[in-house]
């Protein structure tokens, strides 16, 4: 059967590419495109690695088909930077060193940056459940909340 | 005389169930040597997996470690990790 | 310093100021880890690249009669396809002799079947092909025919008399008399101190139960994968992410028949190993791939495959007996530990014999382990592999012995605790060692003093794990601009670059930020042992300290020169050279130095290749405040404190994550994860919907306590600090409900089933 052919926004810029009908849009963000900044962790949207925005909503792009994308607009992790200035949940990231192996990060930004642009003051307990989708198993989580919550305040001015 | 403990199975094996002995030797070279005289093959089964101990310090990869008169040396099992 | 002979000396550093160690600098690796730039191990691309899928076993314990690989390879896009036929045989005596025992037949024999399988998920077949899409159709085209055998899935059916046996050559290592025939049972190992009849019969009070736990997996979010090429004279390039490029050099080589020398591997990032990836899965079979397809192979393991059929660790049982006199003092420890292998042998049972009584001071012990094969995968190291387990069952033991004498379980702990000079377990006595200023600082921690509410509990628990020194290489290379490079073998699992350019800082005295330290391939660094064991910080750090302290004396050795002075006249100063008669000569700086390197006698640069030995014991007591709801039994962890020795934290941020995250899989380990097999031995939860680990809502902030009584082996005071966290969280955890519903829990996990079912005393 034919290729499918894509034409989409990947972080504000035109893009394009041919894809099966089964590969999902982490399949073609990552084979097609060559973006692999976004990571396979599971393959069935339970550890968050391959979190993207699409059309400003948060998903798993391994649950999304890549011929959904025709048309759409995404995010990734290769945008939240602006050419060398990194996103203060980046700077915080590091700063706290809220990550240790780092395979989780990518989806940990990228979830983190859509809930502050919801909610740009976020209690505790409302960071732990809105990346309760985002696994991680060598920080605790502890240092990553941290970060998000310390990246809001700076956001915020506070 | 440094005291030498071997592991229980290798204890039972070649030494009839008892662990403790007495070498003098200098080194860990020298005490193998030993330990091959007394009990025979005894080498062959200490060098796969263990490690050996003198007083407080475990060595993983031992050789020619020195032994010192009164040292107590404990042959024990190779710690890995994860 | 300013001397030849301290290269390879231990310096004291002990009570010295430090001018970066210890501070919390930002990692070198972690711009392209937040901007996902950072090439992990499915990241890699090679030109010409194909695609490998496996063909895995459906069957927990059947034997292969044949396998029909014929439409497969008539599919259009299939490359290759290799089964057990085309590995080389290795003989069941083949061991690696070194440090630990490690079975080559086994690992060959696990990395791809041939006459048998032995769990679910048991590789028969790889295929490579244009998309892994055709990869994927060619596999399920492959036909294999089984004999389908009855599987033992746990310790005490594969121990029963007529149980099937898993392995013909398996006789009973450890047992006198030798069995005559074979069985499950692989091997018998037993520690001893003094007489525990004697001891018990001096005890006023004996505690005796029995714990179990079950098969747990690492759960790194990174699964396995590797691109593989081969040149058609035999060279092989292997890229991947492991704990240890020159331990996936050595096992390729072996599996696959092929020279050492002809093997190069390139380390790439690694999404989490916590041992998991101390061995290899994927990569003998991308090579040969490779080889036959004469294209670059590419493998990447699903989820569920890595579930399935890589080592998650040990389940088993644990009975611990122990007797105090009514004053607290521990007189006796009795342990019998037996685990379950997997499907062949080398569960971690030695060790847990090893370390479950050492935060103690007991004269009188008897550990005794049982390993034992079953239809489960073959069991890979899983962080202090072997304690959490006997540390679980010592702990609750310890913790009911405190409600029998009426003690308070941190006082019981303090009145035995074990200090320097205190023989372990295992017969050697302990250097300087910071148990009790855990027990103290636990004792004077907010969370031990809080008050707590109805169906509220908090457990306390303590652990131990050796860590380990081992053989590392280090070079740091000057470059003409005085900045300086610092190359390892070890991959960087934690942030280790960041503590290895601040131990070479503080060395060399320059700031932190001129340094670069990379992880190298296994043909541009010599030997390293791999990362595992807790010991990257310590031995790696070691080789690092002594390489730049070899680059101090080269750079001296200039600096001599360009003055023309007496070696013994120039000292190394905050990063330069000063001429002992300053008036005579200025400082010289790196970059100075540097700029002449040339004129003086080539490049600089120092070495070290090491066999590090001190490693210091790690101790940690932890403290674990939980909610119970008695209608659901679902088990809220409301508050937890990690407390270790960590010898010296070098850098601050990166040791308090390992408490944290070793701490949060312990809690894991106790509440949630364990592998649900079906009654003919398939995995049933193969994906992290039902493999719950822990998420960001199930928990509290992780409080961590960082003790430092330094290590008299490393010169900065380092212990190794990885490993410990995850010893004592299952029974601070257990403790902890235990309390909460006034009935000891000895069955992980506490999930809301198995709890709801010790509450209502089922």
């Amino acid at each position: 059967m034919a290729k499918h052919h894509v034409s989409t926004t990947i972080n504000g810029d035109p893009a394009e590419f041919l894809c099966d009908t089964q590969q999902t849009l982490l399949d073609c963000l990552r084979d097609e495109l060559q973006m692999t900044g976004s990571k396979e962790g599971c393959a069935s949207g339970d550890c968050g690695a391959c979190s993207v925005m699409l059309n400003g909503r948060l998903v798993c792009a391994c649950l999304v088909l890549g011929v959904e994308a025709d048309g759409a607009t995404i995010d990734t992790i290769e945008g939240v930077a602006q050419g060398d200035e990194l996103h203060p949940l980046q700077k915080h990231f590091l700063d706290e060193a809220a990550l240790q192996c780092g395979v989780c990060t990518p989806g940990f930004i990228v979830a983190a940056k859509a809930l502050l642009e919801e909610n740009p003051d976020p209690t505790e307990t409302e960071v732990r459940y809105w990346l309760a989708g985002n696994l991680c198993r060598c920080t605790g989580y502890d240092k990553i909340i941290r970060a998000v919550m310390n990246a809001a305040a700076e956001m915020r001015g506070a | 005389m440094a005291k030498v403990v071997l592991p229980l199975e290798v204890a039972r094996t070649f030494a009839a169930g008892e662990t403790e002995h007495e070498f003098a030797a200098r080194d860990v070279r020298e005490l193998m040597r030993q330990l091959e005289q007394r009990f025979p093959g005894i080498r062959a089964r200490l060098e796969r997996g263990i490690a050996v101990a003198i007083d407080t310090e475990i060595y993983q990869d031992w050789f020619v470690e020195p032994i010192g008169p009164d040292s107590e040396v404990r042959f024990l099992p190779a710690i890995e990790g994860g | 310093m300013g001397n030849e002979e301290n290269v390879g000396k231990i310096i004291d550093y002990s009570g010295r100021q430090f001018k970066q160690i210890g501070t919390r600098v930002v990692r070198p690796d972690g711009v392209e880890k937040v901007t996902g730039k950072a090439n992990f191990g499915a990241d890699f691309k090679a030109n010409g690249m194909i695609y490998a899928r496996t063909v895995r076993s459906p069957h927990a314990h059947a034997k292969i009669k044949k396998i029909n690989v014929d439409k497969a390879l008539k599919l259009k896009g299939v490359k290759a396809v290799v089964t057990g036929a085309d590995f080389p045989e290795i003989d069941v005596n083949d061991k690696a002799v070194g440090e630990v025992v490690v079975s080559y037949y086994d690992m060959a024999h696990n990395t791809i079947a041939r006459d048998k399988v032995y769990y679910d998920g048991h590789v028969v077949a790889a295929v490579a092909a244009t998309s892994a899409d055709i990869a994927e159709q060619a596999a399920r085209l492959i036909e294999v025919e089984y004999e389908v055998l009855k599987p033992v899935m746990t310790a005490e059916a594969a121990l029963k008399k007529n149980a099937p046996v898993l392995h013909k050559h398996l006789f009973t290592q450890g047992v006198e008399p030798k069995p005559d025939k074979p069985s499950n049972l692989a091997a018998r190992s037993q520690f001893k101190l003094g007489d525990i009849e004697a001891g018990f019969g001096q005890a006023d009070v004996v505690v005796e139960r029995t714990y179990t736990t079950q098969t747990v997996h690492q759960g790194y979010i990174e699964p396995h994968a590797c691109v593989a090429s081969i040149t058609a004279d035999g060279m092989v390039n292997v890229w991947c992410s492991s704990q240890g490029q020159f331990m996936v050099r050595a096992y390729v080589a072996k599996i696959c028949g092929i020279e050492i020398s002809k093997v190069k591997v390139t380390p790439a990032e690694i999404g989490g190993g916590f041992g998991g990836k101390t061995v290899i899965y994927l990569e003998p079979l991308a090579v040969a791939l490779a080889k036959k397809a004469g294209r670059p192979v590419k493998m990447v393991m699903t989820r569920d495959e890595v579930l399935r059929a890589t080592g998650p660790t040990s389940g088993g049982s644990a009975r611990v007996k122990l007797g105090a006199k009514r004053d607290g003092t521990i007189v006796a420890g009795d342990m019998e530990l037996t685990y379950e292998a997997g499907a062949y042998p080398g569960s971690p049972v030695m060790l847990g014999c090893m370390t479950g009584f050492a935060p103690y001071d007991i004269k009188n012990i008897n550990a005794v382990g049982w390993d034992v094969v079953v239809n489960r995968p073959k069991a890979a190291a899983y962080r202090a592999p072997g304690a959490p387990v006997a540390a679980f069952a010592v702990e609750s033991a310890v913790d009911e012995l405190a409600e029998q004498l009426g003690m308070d379980p941190l006082e019981l702990r303090l009145k035995n605790a074990a200090v320097e000079g205190t023989q372990a377990p295992y017969g050697v006595k302990f250097g300087p060692i910071g148990y009790k200023e855990t027990l103290e600082a636990a004792k004077n921690s907010p969370q031990w003093k809080a008050p707590l509410g109805p169906n509220q509990g908090r457990g306390i628990a303590s652990g131990f794990w050796f860590n380990i020194g081992g053989t590392s290489s280090a070079e740091v290379m000057v470059n003409e601009d005085g900045t300086v490079i610092v190359a390892t073998g070890n991959p960087d699992i934690g942030g280790s670059r960041a503590s290895m350019a601040l131990m070479a800082a503080e060395v060399l005295g320059i700031p932190y930020e001129r340094i670069k330290p990379l992880v190298a391939d296994t043909e541009s660094v010599p030997y390293s042992m791999l990362t595992g064991g807790s010991r990257v910080t310590f031995a790696t750090g070691k080789a690092v300290i002594e390489a730049a302290q070899d680059a101090v004396n080269d750079l001296r050795r200039r600096a001599a020169k360009i003055w023309d002075v007496d070696l013994e006249q120039v000292e190394w100063q905050d990063g330069q050279a000063v001429c002992i008669e300053s008036d005579k000569h200025k400082p010289l700086t790196i970059a100075n130095i540097a700029a002449k390197a040339d004129k003086t006698g080539g490049a600089i640069s120092g070495k070290a290749n090491i066999n590090a030995t001190g490693a210091g014991p790690g101790f940690g007591t932890h403290i674990c405040d939980v909610e119970v709801d008695p209608e659901t039994g679902h088990v809220t962890v409301l508050r937890y404190t990690a407390i270790q020795d960590v010898g010296k934290a070098i850098h601050p941020s990166y040791v308090e994550g390992q408490l944290q995250g070793g701490a949060v899989q312990g809690i894991g380990w106790a509440l949630n994860e364990e592998y649900v097999y079906s009654d003919d031995g398939r995995l049933l939860n193969t994906g992290f919907l039902d493999y719950r680990i822990p998420v960001a809502s199930d928990l509290p902030m992780i409080d961590t306590v960082l003790v430092e009584v330094p290590n008299p082996g490393h010169p900065f005071g380092v212990r190794g600090v990885g490993e410990t966290p995850i010893v004592p969280p299952l029974a601070a955890v257990a403790n902890a409900v235990s309390h909460a519903i006034g009935k000891r829990c000895a069955d992980l996990p506490l999930s809301p089933v198995r709890l709801l079912s010790i509450i209502d005393g089922k």
